[in-house]
């Protein structure tokens, strides 16, 4: 049986090269991001703005989002966004919050089944209060810095700190191109956002501690090479690895998506942006950026750890 | 060289059975559990299934806090009241009365002589806080200032509040579970959350109004309504919600409380037919209530229910066999409801709703569905495409996926964890890990072949190198999971859980099992090369 090779043997794609267009490409990208970020700003969900969110199903065949509307404008809880969600029998309404603190947020969901119960069923209601939410926000932005923060540590020790710096520069640049993400397609960010996020990151890392292992292994193994051919090199061995592995996450994210209902589907959607975009970022941003670091071939890079993995590979190859 | 040792495939073995053997309810199901396990002696069936979160079953989950603001004015009012009674046994009246502030009293005491004599006394009120975990904290109630000119404050210190608030929650907790599940069948989970928090999930229910029905603090008092020309500084204005509403005038004095009730039921007044709450006080309360009927036969007094005046009858004659009723134009389903209220116990706080998440049942169970029809579409393209890729190697790689699901859904059974949506999306990216763990270990062997080695020689130095790069690269993953469980709630937390665990599968399959077929295959078939 003819086995499937998506990356050919010996191939020599010249990835330094490549980041004279890469390079601009990942400005330009985090430039948009930004912008965007700040023009459009995110849909942030209730989880960090707090609010009342009730899914409706209808008892009857189909919803009647323009009677919902005029029934929910008349209860006096400010501006109502109805909307349909995934069939014609149901509805999202999405409340803001409400003056008077968390007391009068807890009446909205009792007006609101006065007001809907006969005719519609009460699918899901989330309610979250102002101090809640902020807590939220608190908790995940810690979360996210504090992960960054524990794994550049990590990665400092584990290598020198120009590998340390250039993972960090990888994961900021895909943080915010996510974040652009989540600007540009209004998708909605929640609790559930931060934890893709998080998860981006970690394989984003796992992406690009990949390769500087193997960037690592190479320059103890030449020391002959220049600094360019050899980051190409370690692209070129890993290639194979770091696209099979991608294409795999992306399969099981992609049917995710389709088939796991509305619930998780942003979720997926951010995380399948997130592999692409981690991925890249490991091959054009992570490595070639390596360059300008100074990293010198021939210096025993990664020495102390470098001495041991030495002993390890030695013993176990003889 | 490319060893396995007896002993450590015997291990592996016993961890895989030992694997399937927990797994076995959540994988079956508690009915085809039983009907399986149903001869078996008891002590031999695995128990403890992966619990679904809310999300998945449906159900309510309510967050609370307490009132800190009413927390805070009850135990200025009781520490009026305290003071009070002091200067009243000594016999000292404060110019202008015990006044109240935010965090405490304050009065004025012009005579020095009389100051001193008191002072003591009131020193006496500071009582040392103590802490059911930490036993005597070295901290005091309440801090006593004078500050001078007579003037002397009493501030309730933060201790005392916080030990207070975290008090009132416990108690609270208690009684929420009386009142949410009389019966003990709805499995009810009420936990504290920091100080001032309870979380309140109930699994099944469809309708949060149930809940925040029995959230009512039911703190019940009996006052005199205030005669006119009363003090001014001991009465106080509630709303009054029988004969047509309207506020009511009465004392600040509690003179029996809900906490001296023995019983209370629904039943209905014998003269006009309303559904009524009736009651019955223990020794304590019965005498505090026969001796105020009897001093003020003749007079209104008040029936207070959460602050809100909701009765106010005339005392007729004394009564003294510690048994009354409320009434208050109730329902019979507000009389009812009424009565589990008392029967609980007051809270000792009130709290308030600061988050809510309710999911149908129905929605839940879509849910379901939907995630494993995913995850089952998912799995199959993996599969196909891992196949594709590798041939018998790509096998190998899908049973040692199959095991890591095992060990992944072991595991959590074992911990007792929940599983939630974001859960089921973590289980997916550990699988997702788990074949890139096989990929590493592959192309490592392919390009260790490509260099010129022999067939052993890749084997051995392909497993070897690539395991260093998916413990390092794992570790990295592993570290952004542990914060992740660390400082997120609900659903971050329920993802977390699912892929640390799913990381530490996925190294110890990788360093046991696929090492073990691989090794297998090579005994078997003695290739002079891999097929990779």
């Amino acid at each position: 049986m003819k086995l499937l090779r998506l990356v050919p043997d010996n191939t020599r794609f010249g990835f330094m090269r490549f980041r004279r267009v890469s390079f601009p490409l990942s400005a330009l990208l985090s430039i948009v991001s930004v912008v965007t970020f700040i023009w459009l700003g995110m849909n942030v969900g209730i989880d960090f703005k707090g609010g009342t969110v009730v899914e409706l199903q209808a008892r009857s065949d189909r919803a009647n989002i323009a009677q919902i509307r005029e029934t929910a404008s008349g209860l006096n809880l400010g501006d109502v966004e109805v909307q349909e969600f995934g069939s014609p029998r149901e509805v999202v309404l999405r409340v803001g919050l409400q003056e008077g603190g968390d007391a009068a947020q807890a009446q909205v969901v009792n007006k609101l089944r006065t007001a809907f119960e006969a005719t519609y069923e009460f699918r899901r209601v989330e309610v979250v209060g102002p101090r809640v939410s902020q807590e939220l926000v608190q908790n995940g932005t810690i979360g996210v810095l504090l992960a960054i923060m524990v794994i550049l540590i990590y990665l400092w020790f584990r290598y020198e700190w120009q590998f340390a710096v250039g993972a960090v520069i990888a994961t900021m640049h895909d943080l915010v191109l996510t974040i652009g993400f989540y600007a540009v397609t209004q998708i909605q960010f929640d609790q559930t956002s931060i934890a893709a996020i998080l998860t981006i990151i970690g394989y984003s890392l796992n992406d690009t501690v990949v390769v500087y292992d193997r960037v690592r292994e190479l320059l103890r193994k030449y020391k002959k090479i220049g600094l360019h051919e050899l980051l190409d090199l370690s692209m070129n061995s890993t290639l194979s690895r770091t696209v099979i592995t991608s294409i795999t996450a992306i399969l099981a994210l992609i049917a995710l998506a389709i088939f796991g209902g509305d619930t998780i589907q942003g979720f997926c959607l951010a995380m399948l942006f997130g592999i692409v975009v981690g991925t890249y970022s490991s091959i054009f941003v992570a490595a070639p950026i390596l360059i300008y670091l100074g990293v010198r071939v021939g210096e025993g890079v990664g020495a102390a750890a470098g001495n041991a993995d030495k002993t390890v590979n030695s013993g176990a190859t003889k | 060289m490319f060893r396995q040792s007896t002993l450590k495939t015997v291990l592996i073995a016993f961890t895989l059975f030992f694997a399937a053997y927990v797994s076995l309810p959540t994988m079956l199901g508690p009915e085809r559990m039983k009907a399986i396990t149903g001869m078996l002696p008891s002590f031999l069936v695995p128990k403890g299934a992966i619990k679904l979160g809310l999300d998945l079953r449906g159900g309510v989950h309510v967050m609370l806090e307490t009132d800190r603001a009413g927390l805070t004015r009850d135990l200025v009012r009781q520490l009026q009241e305290d003071v009070r009674r002091v200067l009243r046994n000594e016999r000292v009246a404060p110019t202008g009365g015990i006044v109240a502030q935010s965090r405490g009293v304050s009065f004025r005491v012009t005579d020095a002589a009389a100051r001193t004599r008191i002072l003591p006394k009131i020193q006496e009120l500071s009582v040392p806080v103590s802490n059911s975990v930490l036993g005597n904290t070295g901290q005091r109630s309440l801090e006593v200032v004078d500050l001078g000119d007579g003037l002397i404050q009493l501030l309730i210190t933060d201790a005392e509040l916080n030990e207070r608030i975290r008090r009132a929650v416990d108690q609270s907790i208690e009684i929420f579970r009386r009142r949410i599940d009389p019966e003990g069948v709805k499995e009810p989970s009420i936990q504290r959350q920091g100080l001032d928090r309870i979380v309140v999930q109930v699994p099944g229910a469809q309708n949060s109004k149930e809940i925040t029905d029995v959230l009512q603090p039911g703190k019940l008092e009996f006052r005199m309504v205030a005669e006119p020309g009363a003090n001014p500084a001991e009465i106080e204005t509630l709303p009054y919600t029988d004969e047509g509403g309207g506020t009511i005038q009465v004392e600040r004095r509690v003179l029996v409380r809900g906490e001296d009730l023995t019983s209370a039921e629904p039943t209905f007044d014998q003269r006009t037919g309303e559904p009524v709450v009736s009651f019955r006080f223990n020794v304590k309360g019965a005498q505090a209530f026969a001796k105020v009927t009897t001093e003020n036969v003749g007079k209104p007094f008040a029936i207070i229910l959460d602050n809100k005046v909701i009765s106010a009858p005339r005392i007729i004659s004394p009564i003294t066999q510690g048994q009354g009723q409320i009434s208050g134009r109730f329902t019979v389903e507000r009389a009812n409801a009424l009565s589990i209220l008392l029967r609980s116990g007051a809270l000792p706080a009130s709290f308030t709703l600061v988050e809510e998440r309710t999911v149908g049942a129905g929605l839940g169970a879509d849910s379901i569905d939907a995630a494993v029809v995913a995850s089952i579409v998912s799995l199959v393209a993996v599969s196909i495409f891992t196949l594709a890729t590798y041939g018998v190697f790509g096998v190998i790689a899908l049973v040692a996926l199959t095991v890591n699901f095992l060990l992944l859904i072991a595991l959590m059974a074992l911990l007792g964890s929940t599983l939630t949506l974001p859960g089921i999306a973590g289980i997916v990216l550990t699988l997702a890990i788990a074949v890139d763990s096989n990929v590493l270990i592959y192309e490592r062997i392919r390009e260790e072949q490509a260099a010129g080695r022999s067939a052993i020689s890749s084997l051995d130095s392909g497993f070897t190198r690539a395991l260093a790069t998916i413990l390092d690269a794992n570790i990295t993953s592993f570290l952004a999971s542990a914060i992740l469980y660390l400082v997120g709630t609900g659903a971050v937390k329920g993802f977390a859980v699912t892929t640390s665990l799913g990381i530490a599968t996925t190294i110890f399959t990788a360093f046991t099992l696929t090492r073990m077929m691989v090794a297998a295959w090579y005994r078997w078939f003695k290739p002079k090369s891999v097929p990779i």
